[in-house]
């Protein structure tokens, strides 16, 4: 009996036999959009850059930085990689309890990098940075803000996996779907990788 | 014959819970919908066929309404002192006719073109993320109608199409006009996006068994091109759109040059996108009439490798070239020389596809039906635009061009003749296949005439008119300034402005070739393949069924439709015609697929696409409506994720007795 | 009969075998890379001369392309996906390398 298996790619990851590469569709996809953000945070930094000299009012990077506080968060954020990978290793190995262990630690972890940012961005509003001070500020929240909404996103995205995982609702190939937003969350990391060093680390 | 399970007729009521819910139902949020013959079929619908239409619709429609407002400009041309428009509605018109027509018309026709046929032409009975391909067209159609509904609300965008920051900062544009622009492109940048990225996995992954890349069709092969085109620039306009947006709705100083910024900055990040737009506007068009040209000069794609390989050399080398539109903007003699260098380079491939449509039709035996008319239209008009193109990459001669009508007139010439005319070519060959009938050839064959004639005698002055000195977004003329003798500014606009008027004409002979068509029942089709063409679309119903194949058929050759009609004898090289088209569908579906499960309906997409907009107007006018769009984002995100594509088992009735094709369950008491 | 269930059974054995340092190496991998950071947090407090720039951008790309191989599997993953996500980076380098280079970002000091 013939049947069409390319009519059950649709949505139901299961990509490997199914498609003319043998990959999955929806891995393809989200390493696709991955590369495309790569354009987005570039035109941010690339924005920063230009820009990251230029105070017309208010505090200049070197006077506002304050390295090893970010150095900590920096160091969070890696560690929520690490935890990331771990619930993807669990979920391809089926083992439920630590998929949910290591999915919420990693969201907790991540939850804490973003109060960090939190925390920094009013400081340095109190110390008279703020989005319309200054190129420089302008184009550091921007940046930084996209970041941290990204690391927002993906918070709400493990929180979510959690929930929908204890009541067994994760539609398709679950260890999968762990694994795409696992992608998604090391994206994230990478790109602090990027700003740690271009915009705190090297001073202008 | 196979029978596709698939709801009944009956439609589910979103909300109402009936008696007897199938587990299934129980998981989202509203029940999933049932098919139905209605309009409410369009609305929940991730068929790309209907999708495709939809895009085609909307993007006509935007045509209309694009070509009203160059109309407009053209009526304030044509005599001195003209005083149809005043210079901020003049600023209005010709923002919005661009951005209409790059945005809202060649972008989504080209994605219904697309849509439509890359499944059916690698042999794929659907798109690989269906939900999403519908989400898309939403995000198309809602941004567009966000953008537009400036008119009603303060006046449209008026900074123009590339929108130059800080021109386009709340202090020289005050109306929420280029709020609505910016907005409106961010929604409808997310169609593009998702649409690449569905349309890349599609043609990577969905092929039929047998066809390897370099035996897709080459209409599949400039879709792929432009997608990743696609993919990497609408990032780059999506930071320039936000960068303005904080500026204009938060007061960050991005292009606030008394805090120090470089007003370049804007136009470095349009252009990077701006430039690969361009390929994203033509290359889908060259894909067109790369099938149409083979087709009618019964001769196979000449150097077919050379034009899939020339196609993505374009769109790689397009990176590199896009400061040739800020030649005089005072980068420095560094820059300019850099990008001229890299400008001249970009000719050579888009030559070589000229030079092997020309070399297709050499020797070949020629039928000059409508589509083949305007794929011929398209390499001679393009051409003609490539010409004055090259005559910019020389940046001296540029600077003299920049912001004169020359350049509107090399860009009208690739886009209108190019992109548009491929499009056409578009419409009247694939039309018998979508819609089960053939348009008129004679109206055709005056819809075309009066477009090349209506083109060139609107287009072709401009180039005239700017070397003579008439600046671009100049909102009216005077007899003082028209200069001396005949031929001066007043001639060529009032030529030009006829000329516009039998453009126009001419496009109104297309829509009444529709009507006349189908109103009146004409050319109804004798066969599934009225061109005898080569491609695998050609191999289904007209218009194909749902489920596009009842077969998916093993593919062996390039061009393996044709191959299965046709036998070239190995000693004379003569061709023969072996099996009729119809011959050839009769054996691919002697034994049908059964139990084919198609992508099933959906109203998220819809929903979500909705919340967009509401975002919009919130972050224009009011901060609370922005977080209940937000909220509505989050929402309908949420009832997507928990539904499955594919509408489960236990929502198909089992089989009965003697059938053995099972039918999805109507979810009602 | 639907075979839409029974196909994901059989792709999760097959890519199980395929994926997946152990936990064991991730940890590792962890560890090097905060280690990696902790040199980079040192440039703050020691002068590396010369040698600052240089290793600062070295150890961002390191702990990059570490992140990008290992996290995100791209090293024992199909090429496609690798050169997926290389074209947008690189081209995203390109680009933007340029525009920089435009404005003489790259001439001025720092």
């Amino acid at each position: 009996m013939a049947e069409s298996a390319i009519a059950h790619d649709h949505g139901v990851s299961h990509g490997a036999h199914a498609s003319s590469t043998g990959l999955s569709n929806n891995k393809m996809g989200m390493w696709m959009f991955l590369g495309s953000e790569c354009l987005l945070f570039g035109g941010l930094i690339s924005t920063y850059m230009l820009y990251r000299g230029r105070v017309s009012s208010g505090p200049q990077p070197n006077n506002i930085f304050d390295i090893p506080f970010t150095s900590v968060s920096s160091f969070i954020l890696l560690m929520s990689s690490l935890t990331m990978v771990l619930a993807v290793s669990s979920a391809q190995r089926k083992d439920d309890r630590n998929i949910n262990l290591w999915l919420t630690i990693t969201a907790l972890l991540g939850a804490t990098f973003v109060g960090g940012q939190v925390y920094e961005f009013t400081a340095f509003y109190r110390e008279g940075l703020g989005f319309t001070t200054s190129l420089f500020g302008s184009s550091f929240y921007a940046l930084t803000g996209f970041h941290g909404v990204h690391v927002s996103v993906g918070i709400i995205m493990l929180i979510a996996l959690v929930g929908m995982n204890r009541n067994n609702r994760i539609p398709g190939d679950k260890a999968e779907v762990v694994e795409l937003i696992g992608l998604y969350w090391h994206f994230v990391d990478i790109i602090w990788i990027i700003i740690f060093t271009l915009v705190y680390l090297i001073p202008s | 014959m196979t029978i596709i399970e698939r709801p009944s007729t009956e439609v589910a009521i979103a909300g109402a819970v009936p008696v007897g819910v199938k587990p299934s139902e129980a998981l989202g949020v509203f029940k999933r919908p049932a098919a139905s013959s209605s309009w409410r079929d369009w609305v929940v619908t991730v068929d790309h066929k209907k999708l495709g239409i939809m895009y085609g619709v909307a993007a006509f429609v935007f045509f209309l309404i694009g070509g009203v407002e160059a109309l407009l400009i053209r009526l304030q041309l044509i005599a001195p002192d003209g005083k149809v428009l005043n210079a901020d509605q003049y600023n209005q018109m010709f923002t919005m006719h661009a951005t209409t027509m790059v945005f809202l018309f060649v972008m989504p026709m080209a994605a219904a073109f697309a849509n439509y046929f890359v499944p059916l032409q690698i042999g794929a009975r659907d798109v690989a993320f269906p939900r999403i391909n519908a989400f898309g067209f939403w995000c198309f159609l809602f941004g567009g109608l966000f953008l537009n509904s400036s008119w009603f609300l303060g006046g449209g965008a008026d900074g123009g199409w590339f929108m130059y920051a800080p021109n386009s900062s709340t202090l020289f544009s005050p109306s929420h006009g280029v709020d609505f622009w910016t907005l409106g492109l961010q929604i409808t940048g997310i169609a593009s996006l998702t649409g690449a990225i569905n349309l890349i996995v599609t043609i990577l992954n969905m092929r039929a068994p047998g066809m390897k890349m370099m035996r897709m069709p080459i209409f599949t092969w400039m879709v792929l091109v432009t997608q990743f085109l696609l993919l990497f620039a609408i990032p780059v306009i999506t930071v320039a759109l936000f960068l303005l947006t904080f500026q204009r709705s938060f007061d960050a100083t991005f292009f606030d040059v008394a805090s120090g910024a470089d007003p370049l900055l804007w136009q470095h990040l349009f252009w990077i996108f701006g430039h690969p737009e361009v390929y994203i506007l033509i290359l889908p068009s060259f894909g067109i009439i790369s099938e149409v040209i083979p087709v009618f000069s019964k001769k196979p794609l000449f150097g077919y490798p050379v034009v899939a390989m020339s196609g993505a050399a374009i769109g790689f080398v397009g990176w590199g070239v896009w400061a040739h539109h800020m030649f005089a903007s005072g980068l420095g003699p560094v820059s300019v020389t850099v990008f001229s260098m890299s400008t001249m380079a970009i000719a050579v491939p888009t030559g070589v596809k000229i030079v092997n449509w020309i070399m297709t039709m050499w020797g070949g035996k020629l039928t000059f039906a409508v589509p083949m008319l305007f794929a011929i239209g398209l390499v001679t008009q393009f051409t003609i635009g490539g010409l004055s193109g090259v005559t910019h990459a020389v940046a001296p001669s540029d600077t003299q061009q920049t912001d004169t009508y020359y350049i509107v007139a090399h860009f009208h010439y690739v886009l209108f003749g190019g992109a548009v005319f491929g499009l056409f070519a578009g419409f009247y060959y694939w039309w018998p296949k979508m819609f089960g009938r053939q348009l008129s050839e004679s109206i055709g064959k005056w819809n075309f005439w009066l477009m090349v004639i209506g083109m060139n005698m609107t287009f072709g002055p401009m180039h005239i008119l700017g070397l003579q000195g008439q600046p671009r977004r100049m909102f009216v003329w005077t007899e003082a300034r028209a200069g001396e003798g005949l031929f001066n500014f007043g001639f060529w606009n009032r030529i030009s402005s006829i000329g516009s008027f039998i453009l126009s004409i001419g496009i109104l002979l297309f829509i009444i070739n529709i009507f006349y068509t189908h109103k009146m029942k004409k050319g109804a089709l004798t066969s599934n393949d009225p061109w005898d063409a080569r491609t695998l679309e050609w191999m289904t119903d007209s218009p194909p069924k749902e489920h596009n194949f009842d077969v998916i058929p093993q593919i062996n050759h390039l061009d393996e439709f044709f191959h299965r009609k046709y036998e070239q004898d190995s000693a004379t090289h003569s061709v023969t015609q072996v099996h009729s088209a119809d011959e050839v569908m009769a054996e691919l579906n002697a034994h049908p697929d059964e139990h084919i499960h198609m992508p099933s309906r959906s109203y998220w997409p819809i929903l979500l696409a909705l919340s967009l907009p509401v975002i919009g107007y919130g972050l224009i006018y009011n901060r609370m409506l922005m977080a209940v769009g937000v909220a509505m984002v989050l929402l309908t995100m949420f009832g997507w994720a928990m539904e499955p594509a594919t509408s489960p088992d236990e929502d198909f009735d089992p089989p009965e007795s003697g059938d053995t094709h099972a039918k999805e369950l109507v979810p009602h008491g | 009969m639907s075979t839409a269930t029974t196909h994901e059974e059989a792709t999760e054995n097959h890519e199980v075998e395929h994926h997946g340092l152990s936990d064991k190496q991730y940890i590792v991998i962890a560890l090097i890379l905060a280690a990696l950071t902790a040199i980079e947090v040192s440039t703050y407090y020691v002068d590396f001369g010369p040698f600052f720039m240089p290793t600062l951008l070295i150890l961002m790309v390191i702990k990059f392309v570490t992140v990008v191989s290992y996290f995100m599997h791209l090293k024992f993953d199909n090429k496609i996906f690798s050169y997926l996500f290389y074209a947008g980076l690189l081209l995203a380098i390109a680009v933007y390398c340029g525009f920089l280079a435009t404005f003489k970002f790259f001439l001025k000091q720092g």
